[in-house]
Parts: structure tokens; C-alpha cells; sequence
């Protein structure tokens, strides 16, 4: 069972009205792993994690996740089937009409029927794990960015689940918090046994913390491999993307992306 | 803010609305002087109606005692049946006398019940033998300028 | 020239599918609200949360304006009425346009100015935020965890609101002609309690407000839901939610009138 894939997927292509996004995408992630997929803007990262989810239909091809192939279940399963996955926004998400605690106590009290005083318990736990214990009492706009993702993070973990799924978890942190996520995820992801899968634009960070590495372009898998073959390779796409070099087969594609970071764009597009 | 504080905002705003509509239907509203469950129905023939119309007030010596609730016209009589719906707790005698009254010199018509001395009473679905027509307008400008051409 | 009509013409049909769709998908989402309703009936202090909001937090606007609709409704219709020499039926008049009219109008006016664009703010951003994105990934269905609640707030307070509006203004009225001027207090009450009847008037007043009440809250969980998730979308849709709500409104009052008094003066 440990050997076997929690996610395959196999051949799967998307297309949004008639314009392609995904061309027959193959991915094998196992128990366990720290996944990274990269890949330019618009380059269908984020529709991957999507379709994983289950949120879209694929045009071709699927997703299979513990066995099951996700886009053919019924509402109902599909929703059994979630609590299995955590999935972390981009800036978190976290549900601004309820208090730390609370958001990390929703799921738990939407499935479950636990009393109020093991919640209690429960909750207390996933906040320590992400350290931020004694901010239990505040309020989602009393948080920093950092600070917001790690709530949402304890709450993506809240019903221990096989699988997280992380979109951008580094977009806009300053530089001690994304060591800090990028510890968390890594950690987090060994000390429960699941999986995860990360998707971003930081090649750097992601790659002192993942497992494997799949990098997307033109809706095609264009490399993939281990941190250590990604830095060593030679093949002149990743070269490119992972020393963020401004010309090769990508013509200012990703240093576009990198000053717009710079300049903190990606914060005002919400 | 706490839980308990916002429960017991919405129930005082659930009371004040409930006693809201409790003012509205006893003091603002008829339900307290006129309950239709207590009723019993008497119907009256009237040669003219003039501006009387369904829900009209039925007064005796100016208290509300009941209110139409269906005007028909009759194709044997030739006249109108009006159907009164009365307070239960008024009951008139069978000589009882009803004419159409307008309160004020434009105000709205109403029934006024002028109560007899029979020792019988109005019961439910009973008729009201002796009626009066409404004053119209018309007729009596119309009569008060025969007169006159009479007179000349 | 023949060129300008005929594409003045299919400008036209292309603003009548569009507007058809949207009422049909807005149709769509409102018996969607109506099916997953389940959640909030067997969980009610979700739907507790929200009277907090839409319904609590609604009463000083209805209060105030009530009282002041109710007085100015008062020292009008006395001034008109005294000319007549029938002030006696300013209780009546006064009784009557707020119990049947602007009661339920004014109030549902204000309830979608101040709760329903609230409503749709508040859903847009949850939107716009990825926070329903987040519950639907939670497993949690955000149109019986978020909407239905909302949507059943609205429809609860509405009513109540506008009752207490209609309160308000008779009590103002009654400051303004019995107090300050002077109107006999008995003659107030009683030409009032003459001239309002419970079926005809307090009742069907009471369905129009529950009529908007619905109309309302639908509106509004419908435009935040389906707002697009950018501030501009956000604000576009609650301008939406006000503008629509209150001609649905207006609109929905004239065909209930004409319904419910139709034969009856």
C-alpha cells in the first residue's frame, strides 16, 4: 500500500471553451512526498490542483486519488472524499467572520460530532504545531500575511488529512516567513504521513524542502525529477527556470512574473 | 462579540417585532372590537345601495356592531342584497330598521340600524324586513327642482 | 442607415437573452437556496447569527424613519384634512398608509439599502477572498452553510421589521396630531380602530412585507454569489442589489395591491 501512488494522473487534458489549457499531463505523487509543481503564469498550474480536487471536469483523461477517480464521483462521495484533502489558498482564505480558533474548529464541527471541550484540545494542538498558540483569540484581520497562512495551514490539517494541496503558499511573505511555511510544509508533511503537492513560483525555497519536482509549460509536462537532478540539469528549459535566467526557451517569461513580485503587483490582484 | 449578547439582541428584536404586530392587529387594528369567528350573518334588501360598498361599517347609535361583506343584485326583486356579517355579541329585534347613512356630508356610507320593540330576535341568516335607501345626490337635486317648477 | 437599425435592433434582442439568462439562472439559484435550506432549520443559530445582522442592527433606520414617516404623515394629512373640517380622520389616514403601503414599502426599502447590500457585500468578498472556494474544499457546501442562512435572516426579519415601522409611524403620528396639536386622543385611536381591519389591511400587509422579505434577501445573496471576485465586481454588485431590489420592490407592491384591494376602497 505504502509503494503504491496516493495520486496518478494520467493523460489529462483541459481545455477552457476551445482554448487548451492541460495536453495529456502525467504524475505519479506517493505517500509521503513533497511535491512541487512549477511552472510560468497561466501555465495551468493552478486548474492542475483543481482538477485534482475535483472542483472541474477534465476534457480527456483523469484523476485517480486513493484508488478512485475523482471526476466521476457523485456530489456526495466527492464531498467524502474532500475531507480527505486540505487544500491552502493563495492568501489563505480564512474565514474573516470567525476567530482563529473558530476557523480552525470549523471543519471539525461541520463533520464531526466531537464535544466542544476535545475540539478545545484538538484545536489547541494544530495551532502549536504551526506556533501560533497563543493567538488563538484573534481575528483573521489581526494577523500578518505569514501568520494568516499558517492559521489557514492548521486548518487545512484540522481532520488529519492525506493530502494538501498548497497554491503559491509563498506569494508575498518576506523572507523569514517563507522559511517558516517552507519548514512547515515539510515537517508537517512528514510528522502526519501524507502528501503534498505545492505549487509556486519559488525555486528556490521549494526546492530545499520537495521530494520531486514537475515543471509545466504549454500545458505539457515539460521536465521533471528530483531537486538534485533539476539543479544539475542541462536541459536549457529548467537551466532557465531554475536560475531564473531572463532569455532561453522562455523569452521573458518568468523575469516578467519576478519584478511584477517585486513590485508587490501580485498583492493589489485579488 | 459573544454569542450569549447576540442571542439576546435577536430575541428582543424577534419580541419587539412579535408585540409590533400584536399593537398593529388590537390597537391600531379591529380585532379587538370585531371578530369575525363570533358572528352570524343577516342580509337586508335595499331599492338603492348609492355608494355603499363591501367591508362598509353596519353602526347602531355609532358603534360598530358589524360590516358588510357581500353586495348582490337581485334579477327577481329588482334591488340589492346586502349581506352583513354582525358582532355575535349584538343582537337586534326582528323590526329592527336599516338604512344607508353617510357620515358626513362626503364621508363614507355605512348601515345605520335603528333598533324596534319586537320581542323576537335576529338570528343567523335572518332578513332585515325593513330598509332603507340610500340618499342619492342626483335624486334629490333632481326632486328639489321639481318642486320648485311645481311651485311655479 | 438601414445598417444603424439593424444593429440598433439586434443591440436589442443581444440586452433581452442576456437579461432572460440571468433571471433564469438567478431563478435557478434561488430554488437551489430554497433545497439546501435543510442545514439551517437543523442548525438555527446559523440563521440566529444573521437575524443579529440583518435583523438587529436594521432597527435604528426602521425605528427612526418610521417615527418621523408616521409625523410627517400626520401633520400633513391633518393640514389637508382640517381644510375639509374632518381632522378627526387623520388617525384613519395615517393608520391606513402605513399599515397598507408604506409600512412594508419604506421598510423593505431600507431593509435592502441597509441589510441586503450588506448581505451582498459580504458574500462577494467571501468570494472574491477564495473563502467559499475554501469550504467547498472543506467538504462544506457554501450555499447551505453561507446563503441559506442569510437568505432565511432576511426572510424572517423583513416582516417584523416593517411591523415595527408601521408602529413607529402611528405613534408618530400620533405625537404630532394628538400631542403637539392637539387632535382628541379618543378620536384618533377609535376612527382608527373603525377604519383598519385585521384581514383586509394589518394581514394583507403583513403578506407583502413577507413577499418582500423574500425578493429581497434573493436579490442579494444571489448578486454577492454571483458577483465577480474583484473589487470592482463587488461594488458593481452591491449597487445591483439596491437598484434591483428596490424596483422589484415597487413593482411587486403594485401587482400585490392590485390583487389584494382590487373591489375594495
Amino acid at each position: 500500500m505504502t509503494s503504491e501512488s496516493l495520486i496518478e494522473v494520467n493523460n489529462l487534458s483541459f481545455s477552457y471553451d476551445t482554448r487548451p489549457i492541460l495536453n495529456g499531463v502525467n504524475m505519479r505523487m506517493q505517500r509521503g512526498q513533497v511535491v512541487a509543481i512549477m511552472g510560468g503564469s497561466g501555465s495551468g498550474k493552478t486548474t492542475l490542483l483543481r482538477l485534482i480536487s475535483g472542483a472541474i471536469q477534465p476534457t480527456s483523461g483523469h484523476v485517480k486519488f486513493a484508488g478512485e477517480v475523482v471526476h466521476e464521483l457523485s456530489r456526495d462521495a466527492l464531498f467524502r472524499l474532500r475531507r480527505k484533502m486540505g487544500m491552502l489558498f493563495q492568501f489563505g482564505a480564512l474565514f474573516t467572520d470567525l476567530s482563529v480558533y473558530d476557523n480552525v474548529a470549523f471543519q471539525m464541527r461541520e463533520h464531526t460530532n466531537l464535544p466542544e471541550s476535545m475540539i478545545r484540545d484538538l484545536v489547541l494542538m494544530k495551532l502549536h504545531a504551526v506556533g501560533l498558540r497563543g493567538a488563538h483569540h484573534l481575528m483573521p484581520n489581526e494577523l500578518s500575511g505569514g501568520m494568516a497562512r499558517r492559521v489557514a495551514l492548521a486548518r487545512s490539517i484540522a481532520l488529519d488529512p492525506m493530502l494538501i494541496m498548497y497554491d503559491e503558499p509563498f506569494t508575498g511573505l518576506d523572507p523569514i516567513s517563507l522559511s517558516v511555511i517552507g519548514n512547515l510544509i515539510r515537517r508537517l508533511t512528514d510528522a502526519l504521513g501524507m502528501t503534498s503537492i505545492v505549487v509556486t513560483h519559488d525555486v528556490q525555497e521549494s526546492l530545499k524542502i520537495v521530494d520531486y519536482v514537475y515543471f509545466i509549460a504549454d500545458g505539457v509536462i515539460a521536465a521533471h525529477g528530483t531537486p538534485k537532478e533539476v539543479r544539475e540539469s542541462v536541459a536549457p528549459f529548467v537551466h532557465q527556470f531554475v536560475h531564473g535566467e531572463e532569455d532561453g526557451p522562455v523569452p521573458f517569461h518568468y523575469p516578467a512574473q519576478s519584478y511584477e513580485k517585486d513590485l508587490e503587483l501580485e498583492d493589489c490582484r485579488v | 462579540m459573544q454569542r450569549t449578547t447576540m442571542d439576546l439582541w435577536v430575541g428582543l428584536f424577534v419580541m419587539a417585532g412579535i408585540a409590533a404586530l400584536m399593537v398593529l392587529s388590537l390597537k391600531v387594528g379591529n380585532l379587538n372590537v370585531y371578530n369575525p369567528s363570533q358572528s352570524y350573518i343577516l342580509t337586508g334588501n335595499f331599492e338603492n345601495i348609492g355608494g355603499l360598498k363591501v367591508r362598509a361599517p353596519v353602526k347602531s347609535a355609532g358603534v360598530v356592531v358589524g360590516r358588510v361583506t357581500d353586495i348582490q343584485f337581485s334579477t327577481q326583486t329588482y334591488d340589492a342584497i346586502v349581506t352583513m356579517s354582525m358582532d355575535s355579541r349584538f343582537i337586534f329585534p326582528k323590526d329592527t330598521f336599516a338604512s344607508i347613512l353617510t357620515s358626513g356630508l362626503l364621508g363614507e356610507q355605512y348601515i345605520g340600524l335603528a333598533a324596534g320593540g319586537d320581542e323576537d330576535m335576529l338570528t343567523d341568516g335572518d332578513k332585515i324586513m325593513k330598509t332603507n335607501s340610500a340618499m342619492v345626490l342626483e335624486e334629490l337635486i333632481g326632486r328639489f327642482l321639481f318642486d320648485k317648477a311645481a311651485e311655479e | 442607415m438601414f445598417r444603424h437599425a439593424l444593429s440598433a435592433i439586434q443591440n436589442i434582442g443581444h440586452r433581452v437573452i442576456e437579461g432572460m439568462w440571468r433571471l433564469g439562472h438567478a431563478s435557478r439559484f434561488f430554488i437551489l437556496v430554497l433545497l439546501k435550506s435543510g442545514t439551517s432549520l437543523r442548525r438555527f443559530g446559523l440563521v440566529i447569527r444573521e437575524l443579529y445582522f440583518t435583523g438587529v442592527l436594521s432597527l435604528i433606520i426602521i425605528v427612526v424613519s418610521g417615527l418621523f414617516v408616521g409625523m410627517v404623515l400626520g401633520l400633513q394629512g391633518y393640514e389637508t384634512l382640517q381644510k375639509y373640517g374632518s381632522e378627526s380622520a387623520v388617525g384613519t389616514l395615517v393608520a391606513l398608509s402605513l399599515v397598507r403601503e408604506l409600512g412594508p414599502v419604506v421598510a423593505a426599502l431600507l431593509f435592502a439599502s441597509r441589510a441586503g447590500s450588506a448581505i451582498t457585500a459580504e458574500i462577494g468578498l467571501m468570494k472574491a477572498t477564495e473563502q467559499l472556494a475554501a469550504m467547498g474544499m472543506m467538504a462544506v457546501d457554501p450555499v447551505s452553510r453561507v446563503v441559506a442562512p442569510r437568505f432565511w435572516s432576511g426572510v424572517i426579519s423583513m416582516p417584523l421589521l416593517a411591523a415595527i415601522f408601521s408602529v413607529m409611524g402611528v405613534y408618530g403620528g400620533y405625537l404630532v396630531t394628538v400631542v403637539f396639536i392637539g387632535v382628541d386622543e379618543g378620536t384618533y385611536w377609535s376612527q382608527m380602530q373603525s377604519a383598519v381591519d385585521f384581514r383586509f389591511d394589518i394581514l394583507n400587509g403583513f403578506i407583502k412585507s413577507c413577499f418582500f422579505g423574500v425578493a429581497v434577501t434573493a436579490i442579494a445573496v444571489f448578486e454577492g454569489y454571483d458577483a465577480p471576485p474583484t473589487a470592482e465586481g463587488v461594488s458593481g454588485a452591491t449597487t445591483r442589489t439596491v437598484v434591483s431590489s428596490s424596483l422589484v420592490i415597487l413593482g411587486l407592491d403594485f401587482i400585490l395591491t392590485a390583487f389584494m384591494f382590487r373591489g375594495v376602497s
